[in-house]
């Protein structure tokens, strides 16, 4: 022990229990649960209206700039909070390495590419529709 | 854990079938089961907001098949994966925050109660809309 005199038996243990880390990610998840509280709503009733009309009914909804601004914001909440959701239930049920891992990567991209994707079209629509 | 027998043999977490069966034990099941359904309910409006920016031919695609029979029951579906995701996320939030609803009693009684508004929330909002 004597080169680790200076150091403390709590820094020798933190970091090194089951858990290793997570308690951002607990406060992330939930945060991102809050605003969804509030995106949800707003996103259920709006797409349900936007689905019952034809295409040009759909295109004048989402190029307002409000509905614009709240679709990308509901994206970027849902998103974020289904990475997480799905990491933990990936770190749960999946218990070898090499698989976990990959579908950990892949979940990663798959959220991040959605949200990009939600994003640009959802540009594209308000920027097409020159408001 | 590289090998398969364990060199600490401390004690198993108990398994599912060994839990008695009860209702907030559902509620928690399939809070997860919701989530992850709505995880690849999302790759569905990812499709269709991508086909109103991009294709006409594609949305008019979608559209057969919101209005087809296994459109709707997958919109019904997602209608009560969301409501219920949504009750049980706020509850969570209440449980971890300001510890509301924690006793047994209460939590047993919320989780029918939410059961109920995802599946009645969801056939109130298909009989308020014109999507049928």
């Amino acid at each position: 022990m004597s080169s680790h005199d200076f150091i403390t038996p709590a820094k020798m243990a933190r970091g090194l229990g089951s858990a290793k880390s997570g308690t951002e990610t607990h406060i992330r998840q939930r945060v991102s649960a809050i605003a969804l509280i509030f995106l949800v709503p707003w996103f259920v009733y709006s797409i349900i209206n936007a689905m019952s009309g034809d295409i040009v009914d759909a295109q004048v909804w989402a190029a307002k700039p409000w509905n614009a601004i709240l679709l990308i914001l509901t994206a970027g909440a849902a998103f974020f909070h289904m990475r997480i959701g799905m990491q933990v239930v990936i770190e749960d049920y999946i218990a070898k390495t090499g698989t976990k891992s990959a579908l950990l990567i892949l979940n990663s991209f798959a959220c991040i590419a959605l949200f990009v994707t939600v994003a640009l079209s959802v540009l594209k629509i308000w920027i097409g529709a020159g408001v | 854990m590289a090998t398969t027998s364990r060199a600490d043999p401390r004690p198993l977490s108990p398994h599912l079938q060994i839990w008695r069966f009860h209702i907030t034990m559902a509620a928690s099941i399939t809070h997860r089961i919701t989530g992850t359904a709505l995880y690849f309910g999302s790759f569905l409006i990812t499709a269709w907001i991508v086909a109103l920016a991009t294709n006409a031919e594609w949305y008019s695609v979608i559209e057969s098949v919101i209005s087809a029979w296994y459109g709707q029951v997958i919109l019904f579906l997602w209608a009560v994966a969301v409501l219920y995701h949504f009750a049980n996320g706020i509850r969570h939030l209440l449980w971890d925050g300001p510890h509301i609803g924690f006793d047994p009693k209460t939590a047993s009684t919320v989780s029918v109660f939410i059961y109920l508004f995802a599946v009645f929330g969801a056939a109130a909002i298909f009989a308020a809309t014109t999507l049928l």
